[in-house]
């Protein structure tokens, strides 16, 4: 457990991010190992409570990555997703969960540079940040 | 072999507790623990709390006076933002603290500590509470106990929201002014609420103070206590449970102190206990000198008899002649005997009866302007009140945008903490005698604590 | 000649304010000490805990438990009382979500007793001891129930049965809960006594509450007056009621305050905060980084407000680390 990469949650809004994931290993971009990729149709879909779960899940950083403003599939679906990841960092600041593990941001379609740079620049930032601690037990459950 | 001793948990109060009594080889008490195993944390979990939000939050301290928490948090958000209620809020606020204080003391007379006094003395455990006390007085009285408390929560949640949890107030005023139909319920309900009181003292008396066992316990100095009173006294030195000054008399009843609520840190200290999380508060000018009684310690009491030694009378005709009879009937003011309590509860009942009548009467009662908005920046602010149980005070300091920074509150019950631990180990000790214990025995114990009214959420916080 | 049922009452980190409300039931409650033998009710009755330690397991009907879990003590007395009743029934927003004091879980507990107890203004000496949980040798003085490490809902620590939510619960639901259970019907497993939908349902001001809500400044209530007929939502002031379980008949809004979501979540989510965060963002107006900014700040207190009852129960509130 000690040497391993932490996991970090990523969301890829279909039309721009996960495009850009795919350059990214098409040109065989170094990309950290344990960012796990989820795609979604809309950055704009991705909602605090998938965050969250993420987090439950043994995530110890969450990006949500989606198309620049202006060029989202769905007009403003990435609007919707500055409007929630502004609220969570809000409400996060004050508990057990640094709001600095949360990230959002664009990535085009097919630029895989970015992509690269943008999951090595989390994970560096989430290693530096060491462990966030981990979901509940159910004391009856054991 | 020490014998121990455990009353687990505490009953008929609100709140957790436990009363540990340690034997000598003699079956004499050698040492009583009064343990409050209690605690939440709201002085730090407050906060980062927004201000506006406080006289809710807090009133989740305890679900049995939140209406007190209510009052006491917004007086402190007023001070706070340095902004007055207009005279229709502040009516409409004294009125629901006052009927909550009248409702919450016959909480207290008919299913906490009345049954002790009502039920007969050698009942057994499973007899003394409010189903045995409905059978001790007559189901007639009893339900109309239950009836009259019923109508005035009902009335409280009509002006308040919930009679479990007002939510109406707001620095300078209150969310919501009182229609002339509501108006008409005040004043309904006021008048049964005062027929009710003027019924309940001559019960008392025939049913308690004539009784011959309770009689002897109220003259007896078992459970007498030398302390100093404090209580909030009007221009008049008269009992009022919304605002005034608060004053301290001495055990011989000269008056020790006067002064404004924002300068209770000059006359009041804390201090941690041991064994318990309900600290203990004491007079600062005289130190904490340990569970003495005496005029030498810095111990003293609130609550109702506490607010009736402080006073120099009731705001009310009723209520003061049934004042004057008290103290006749004692011989002395002030009266240090704890089971005074309950009749003095109960003519706070009768003052609360009176007082509401008055309120409802007002012509600014229906008055359409309720709330004041603040034109300055806030800082710190101090706010007080009578909760049944005794003086409660709030105290927020906040930045220039309101979030909470640091808080502080001193709770009812709190004050008492050493007259209560105090009271139950003198009581332990009279009756705990070569080891003979048994149920009644105990529960003559647990009258010590009882007739306080203890409320340990509350005093815990 | 069948047995009376048996019932009882217990609260961990609880107001009484539960107790309360079934003390509300006013007459009702007399024929439940008829009809139910109550073994257990410290606020009422002088009852201890060795008696219901002498009872057989099972012997219980239905235990009513109210407050959250704060104490090590808090645990043993439920998993006691679990073993010794039938069905185990969460009553109050403290045994269901955590309550309002699972705000503790924003802070370590240590940090909670040194701030009472060395910290806040008039304390005697800020270095005094904490109070010791286990004096040592006994004699001193009894042991004390120690924190643990965050509140925890009920349901973290023993199976229970249904949830009657509210801070607290309506006497009505408290009083229909305990009619049930005492003429034999136990609720079923995972039962929530309270609406499925949302408040607004019962609100009266629903008609005025319009399909999109656009804010560009979130008001704070001692800043401003509000039309008090009208949804709290338009006006720009944060009402939880959208996404808050009915079942309170709107009582907060009726005193012309807004909803703050006691009742938890709707049944169709899981975590409260979630659904308000989603309830809140949908309702900001600005499509540019520094608007939003702007907006965001102008919520005095999002965490408090958003999980004001449900922070224990929420991923969020359990334990300390960054």
């Amino acid at each position: 457990m000690g040497t391993c990469k932490p996991k970090i949650v990523a969301f890829l809004c279909n039309w721009c991010a996960y495009d850009g994931a795919d350059a990214a290993g098409r040109a065989r971009l170094k990309i950290p190992s344990t960012v796990v990729e989820v795609r979604v149709m809309c950055s704009g879909q991705v909602d605090s409570g998938m965050v969250l779960n993420a987090f439950e899940a043994g995530a110890q950083g969450v990006m949500v990555l989606g198309c620049q403003p202006g060029d989202c599939h769905y007009k403003d679906g990435n609007v919707h997703a500055m409007k929630r990841m502004a609220l969570l960092r809000a409400v996060l600041k004050p508990t057990r969960i640094d709001p600095r593990r949360i990230r959002l941001d664009w990535v085009s379609a097919g630029d895989g540079k970015r992509y690269a740079r943008v999951a090595r620049e989390m994970m560096d930032r989430i290693e530096r940040l060491g462990p966030a601690s981990g979901p509940p037990e159910n004391e009856h459950q054991r | 072999m020490t014998r121990r001793i455990r009353i687990d948990p505490v009953t008929r109060l609100e709140g957790h507790g436990r009363i540990d009594i340690r034997l000598d080889e003699a079956g004499n008490v050698n040492r009583s623990f009064f343990q409050v195993p209690e605690f939440k944390g709201f002085e730090k979990f407050c906060e980062g709390r927004a201000a506006e939000e406080m006289p809710t939050l807090t009133q989740k301290i305890c679900g049995v006076c939140p209406t007190a928490h209510h009052i006491a948090g917004v007086k402190a958000l007023d001070a706070l933002f340095a902004v007055d209620p207009p005279p229709a809020a502040r009516i409409i606020r004294e009125l629901m603290h006052t009927a909550f204080v009248f409702e919450d003391h016959l909480l207290h007379f008919f299913y906490l500590g009345g049954p002790d006094i009502l039920v007969n003395g050698d009942a057994r455990k499973f007899e003394r509470n409010v189903f045995g006390v409905l059978q001790a007085i007559g189901d007639a009285v009893g339900k109309r106990a239950i009836q009259i408390r019923k109508k005035v929560r009902a009335l409280n949640a009509l002006l308040g929201g919930s009679a479990l949890y007002p939510v109406c107030g707001l620095p300078g005023g209150v969310a919501k002014p009182v229609s002339r139909e509501t108006r008409t319920v005040v004043s309904e309900t006021a008048a049964e609420a005062l027929a009710f009181a003027r019924d309940l003292l001559p019960l008392f008396h025939e049913k308690g103070l004539k009784n011959k066992r309770f009689r002897n316990m109220t003259r007896s100095s078992v459970f007498s206590l030398l302390t100093y009173y404090m209580g909030l006294v009007d221009e008049e030195n008269r009992i009022n449970f919304y605002d005034g000054d608060l004053k301290i008399v001495a055990p011989d009843g000269k008056t020790f102190a006067r002064f404004p609520a924002e300068a209770y840190l000059e006359h009041l200290r804390e201090r941690v206990v041991q064994g318990s999380y309900m600290k203990i508060l004491y007079l600062k000018a005289l130190g904490w000198k340990g569970y003495r009684e005496g005029p030498e310690n810095g111990m003293y009491r609130v609550g109702p008899l506490a607010r009736l030694n402080a006073a120099a009378g009731m705001a009310t005709p009723l209520a003061q002649q049934e004042y004057e009879r008290l103290y006749h009937a004692v011989g002395q003011k002030p009266a240090h005997n704890t089971l005074l309590y309950h009749w003095a509860r109960l003519i706070e009942v009768l003052y609360a009866a009176e007082r509401m009548v008055e309120l409802a009467a007002r012509p600014e009662l229906t008055d359409p302007h309720v709330r004041n908005l603040p034109e300055q920046a806030p800082s710190s602010g101090v706010g007080v009140c009578e909760a049944p149980r005794g003086t409660l005070i709030h105290h927020y300091r906040t930045d220039d945008r309101a979030i909470v920074k640091q808080l502080n509150l001193v709770v009812a019950t709190q004050n008492n903490a050493g007259a209560i631990g105090l009271s139950v180990e003198k009581a332990a000790r009279a009756l705990i005698v070569k080891g003979e214990v048994n149920d009644t025995i105990l529960n003559m114990v647990e009258m010590a604590y009882r007739a306080y009214d203890p409320c340990l959420a509350c005093a815990t916080h | 000649m069948s047995r009376k049922p048996k019932i009882a009452f217990y609260w961990c980190a609880g107001c009484g304010g539960c107790e309360e409300s079934v003390i509300d039931m006013a007459e009702e409650l007399l024929s439940v000490a008829e009809k139910a033998d109550i073994v257990f009710w410290p606020i009422a009755l002088d009852t201890r805990f060795e008696d219901v330690e002498a009872l057989n397991d099972g012997d219980i009907d239905a235990t009513f438990i109210n407050g959250a879990i704060r104490l090590d003590e808090h645990v043993r007395v439920v998993q006691m009382l679990r073993r010794k009743s039938k069905r185990i029934i969460a009553h109050g927003t403290c045994a269901h979500l955590g309550g309002i004091i699972g705000l503790a879980n924003l802070f370590d507990s240590r940090q909670l007793l040194e701030c009472a107890c060395r910290q806040v203004p008039g304390m005697d000496d800020p270095s005094a001891p904490l109070p010791e949980t286990d004096p040592g040798d006994g004699q001193e003085g009894p042991t004390l129930a120690a924190l643990l490490p965050e509140v925890k809902p009920l349901d973290r620590v023993v199976a229970v049965d249904a949830y009657i939510p509210g801070c607290p619960p309506t006497p009505e639901t408290m009083a229909q809960a305990i009619t049930d259970v005492i003429h034999g019907r136990l609720p079923e497993p995972g039962m929530v006594f309270a609406h499925r939908t949302a408040l607004c349902r019962q609100c009266p001001r629903l008609d005025s509450k319009p399909d999109k809500i656009e804010i560009t400044r979130f008001r704070r209530l001692y800043e401003t007056h509000w039309d008090p007929e009208v949804c709290f939502l338009p006006q720009g002031l944060l009402c939880m009621g959208p996404v808050t379980r009915g079942g309170c008949d709107a009582r907060c809004i009726r005193a012309n305050m807004p909803c703050r979501g006691c009742f938890g979540p709707t049944e169709r989510m899981n975590d409260f905060g979630s659904g308000a965060m989603a309830l809140i963002a949908s309702m900001m107006a600005g499509e540019d980084e520094a608007t939003l900014a702007r907006l965001v700040n102008s919520i005095a207190d999002p965490t408090g407000l958003i999980y004001r009852y449900s922070l224990a129960a929420s991923i969020l509130g359990q334990g300390p680390g960054r």
